[in-house]
């Protein structure tokens, strides 16, 4: 445990090294110094755009969560919905959500709802197909097996089916948490008024480094807190008591 | 002269009848079962015992023929009285050994507390006793498959259908549970249908041994083998023991 952190800090280290020593300016490279600096500057106003940003990711993710997994639960219920829609699901995951952003903002308008569709428009496919993927990892000798002692669908559902597709809900949910980020913040970039993004472009005019810095660690920071839930939540559902 | 307990005649089965590819998995069979018995179904890859097992359960609809289940003794409801082992252990490996043992107890919504004092009495049973609070994934096979057995019992079924239970296993492991299967029949006089393609096991098991041939899938013949219980394994040396398997062979056309 010590090693890791220690291994952080020393890039940390070397970082303000760079910075101090290294002759270049500060609009190229800031240091971790002044870059916490900026912290302290109300102007950026660090809590209100902070919080936004984390609004949209959390919001476009939660989404993203609750539609994915109700339509993967669909597919797995009907076989005809799987063999009819699947294949569409395909062909709209080949669109780059990215390139949607512009659309969404003439559909949506600037701001926070926009900018949680195009992160939740990003996130959305990998968590749908982990999940039905994970409803159908059943073998027929266990629905052979449940049957025999009269086992109705809901309960083959609620206590072999889901419980055993959660592992893949998870791994979806990690991968969507950092693309829930990212969608956040494009659509901050195309066109808002708020958010970490906004602040980006903001300070950018004005060569203002250290807090886009600043800004993309508060980014990060968003990201992890969001994959750490994810995280902790498999832990306490799934791999603890050695089960996974 | 009673009914038995499990008759089958005539019994066959069609899969995708009239279409290009029809297939007769069953052809002809006839096999009546006592209460109690042990029976070893043997025979070679596709030759229809694991469909034969799926019909008897209830899971597949024969195309012909009769199957009566139950005899004289009450009802018998294939959605209450049958219990299954398959080549696979099947546990959840998110359940204890005790939870995964209580699994068909919980979709028949049996009485909580008495289903669990008895899967606690059926890991004694199987030889895992102080083990109810492992994973599966901290068994080895063999102790997976014993879990599956504690379960086919738990809901006190009165038939227990076992399709090729210890195929997955090592020899050794597999004729160490051959014995504890021999056991836990005998403590707990179930009726058995013990499918498997392994013929020394089959005659090692089985008060009767239904041989079964493939192309046609029909049942070649029943022989009673007339080996006593108790029966251990150096009854494998026994020259009647060695009679019975070459009889098995023969059946198979592997003389």
């Amino acid at each position: 445990m010590a090693g890791p952190i220690l291994l952080h800090l020393l890039v940390v280290l070397i970082w303000q090294l760079v910075a101090d020593y290294g002759g270049l300016p500060t609009y190229i490279l800031p240091s971790p110094t002044e870059t916490l600096a900026t912290l302290f500057e109300p102007r950026n106003r660090w809590i209100e755009n902070t919080g936004i940003t984390a609004l949209e990711i959390f919001g476009g993710f939660l989404l993203a969560v609750g539609i994915g997994v109700t339509i993967a639960l669909l597919f797995s219920w009907s076989r005809l919905t799987l063999v009819l829609f699947m294949p569409l699901l395909v062909s709209l995951n080949m669109i780059p959500k990215v390139a949607l952003g512009p659309l969404i903002i003439v559909w949506f308008g600037y701001g926070v709802v926009t900018n949680m569709a195009i992160a939740f428009a990003i996130c959305f496919f990998p968590i749908v197909i982990t999940t039905a993927r994970g409803l159908s990892e059943i073998e027929p000798e266990m629905l052979y097996l449940a049957r025999t002692v009269n086992a109705s669908k809901w309960q083959i559902f609620l206590k072999i089916q889901f419980p055993g597709a959660l592992p893949y809900i998870f791994s979806g949910m990690k991968v969507s948490a950092v693309l829930a980020v990212a969608g956040a913040i494009v659509g901050e970039f195309i066109g808002s008024e708020k958010g970490l993004g906004y602040l980006m472009l903001q300070v950018q005019i004005n060569l203002d480094t250290a807090t886009m810095f600043m800004a993309v660690l508060m980014i990060t920071l968003i990201g992890v807190v969001l994959y750490g839930a994810v995280a902790l939540l498999e832990w306490l559902l799934v791999k603890r008591g050695g089960a996974a | 002269m009673t009914k038995p307990f499990i008759h089958v005649s005539n019994l066959r089965k069609v899969f995708n009848p009239g279409k290009a590819n029809e297939y007769l998995a069953l052809s002809d069979v006839s096999l009546d079962i006592e209460e109690g018995e042990l029976i070893s179904i043997v025979g070679p890859s596709g030759c229809g015992k694991s469909t034969l097992l799926m019909i008897v359960a209830g899971l597949l609809e024969a195309s012909g023929g009769t199957l009566e289940i139950g005899g004289g003794a009450g009802a018998f409801d294939p959605h209450r009285h049958v219990g299954m082992v398959f080549q696979q252990a099947l546990l959840l490996k998110w359940r204890t050994v005790l939870d995964n043992v209580l699994l068909p107890a919980e979709f028949l919504r049996l009485p909580r507390r008495e289903a669990r004092e008895r899967a606690r009495d059926l890991l004694n049973l199987v030889g895992l006793e102080g083990q109810e609070t492992k994973y599966p994934k901290q068994l080895s096979g063999g102790q997976q498959q014993r879990v599956a057995i504690a379960r086919s019992l738990v809901h006190d079924p009165r038939l227990v259908l076992m399709d090729e239970p210890f195929g997955a296993l090592d020899a050794l492991t597999r004729e160490k549970m051959n014995l504890e299967l021999l056991r836990i029949w005998e403590q707990s006089g179930k009726t058995i249908l013990f499918v498997t393609h392994g013929i020394s096991e089959a005659v090692l098991l089985g008060s009767r041994i239904a041989v079964m041939t493939a192309g046609p899938a029909r049942l070649a013949r029943k022989i009673d083998v007339d080996l006593p219980y108790p029966r251990r394994l150096d009854m494998k040396t026994h020259e009647n023991f060695g009679a019975y398997t070459r009889e098995v062979y023969g059946l198979l056309g592997m003389e």
